[in-house]
């Protein structure tokens, strides 16, 4: 599958702006991209090792969060998942 | 300061946008490409800086509907679809824009820790009555989320669109 890396997280990516790689599932997938860049891994998960609360995972156009395996849900080489920060604010 | 430049289009594109949703809040997001530090943009000091060169402004629906006076948010599919048309396009995203409808073009709490995107541009127009006045741009600075910081930067319109620097 390929991962989009967003602009901020590319410098811990090798400067890459996609990462190619196969895993079986969502979480597999993640596991593969900070075992390849470690450096991911504080920008994407907690010290408890849970996602960060503002980053959003994009499988194609579906919030992981709502699909019904969620981070197990299986993937395919075809597959895109998109790692999207929040963006919001106001006055 | 860092340096963001922006072609005259975007820039008028921005500030209109803030126009059209008063006094609602107005959300958008920012492609273009990063232009590393040359002769052409320097500091007071004559050091070299970087910065995004602003090629395309995106508009995005404000999702806040409940608080659209003070709120913004953009929904992450939008986000989502945005980000891969600007791929297509060999755009980053560079940045997002917003205005502060009746309020100064600074930085809120909100604004700050609802911002996550380290090394990109937030830009806030204020817009007085219906008219866009000051619009200012922040890059968010630091290499964590717990040492964020937001630093203002210098906008730079140029009038010619998608003409890189003098090199
Ligand atoms: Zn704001």
């Amino acid at each position: 599958m390929t991962i989009f890396i967003p602009t901020p997280l590319r410098l811990y990516a090798g400067g890459q702006d996609a990462v190619e790689l196969d895993a079986p599932t969502v979480a597999d997938a993640l596991e593969a991209l900070t075992q390849a860049h470690p450096d991911l891994r504080k920008h994407l998960f907690t010290a408890e090792g849970k996602l960060r609360a503002f980053v959003n995972l994009y499988l194609n156009d579906e919030d992981v969060r709502y699909l019904p395996a969620k981070e197990a849900t299986a993937v395919t080489s075809a597959d895109t998942l998109s790692i999207i920060p929040f963006i919001a604010g106001g006055n | 300061m860092g340096i963001l430049h922006l072609n005259r289009a975007v820039y008028d594109a921005i500030r209109a946008h803030g126009e059209e949703t008063w006094p609602h809040e107005c959300c958008g997001v920012l492609l273009g490409r990063f232009s590393p530090a040359n002769a052409s943009t320097t500091d007071a000091a004559g050091k070299e800086l970087g910065g995004w060169q602003v090629q395309a402004a995106v508009r995005a629906g404000n999702t806040r509907t409940d608080s659209a006076h003070n709120r913004y948010q953009i929904a992450p599919v939008e986000l989502v679809k945005i980000e891969r048309d600007a791929r297509r396009q060999g755009l980053d995203i560079a940045g997002f824009y917003h205005s502060h409808p009746d309020h100064p073009a600074q930085w809120s709490a909100t604004d700050f820790a609802e911002a996550h995107w380290l090394g990109c541009s937030y830009v806030i127009t204020a817009v007085a009555q219906g008219k866009a006045t000051v619009t200012n741009s922040f890059l968010l600075a630091g290499a964590t989320e717990e040492d964020k910081r937001f630093d203002q930067e210098t906008i730079l319109v140029e009038d010619q669109p998608g003409t890189p620097d003098p090199t």
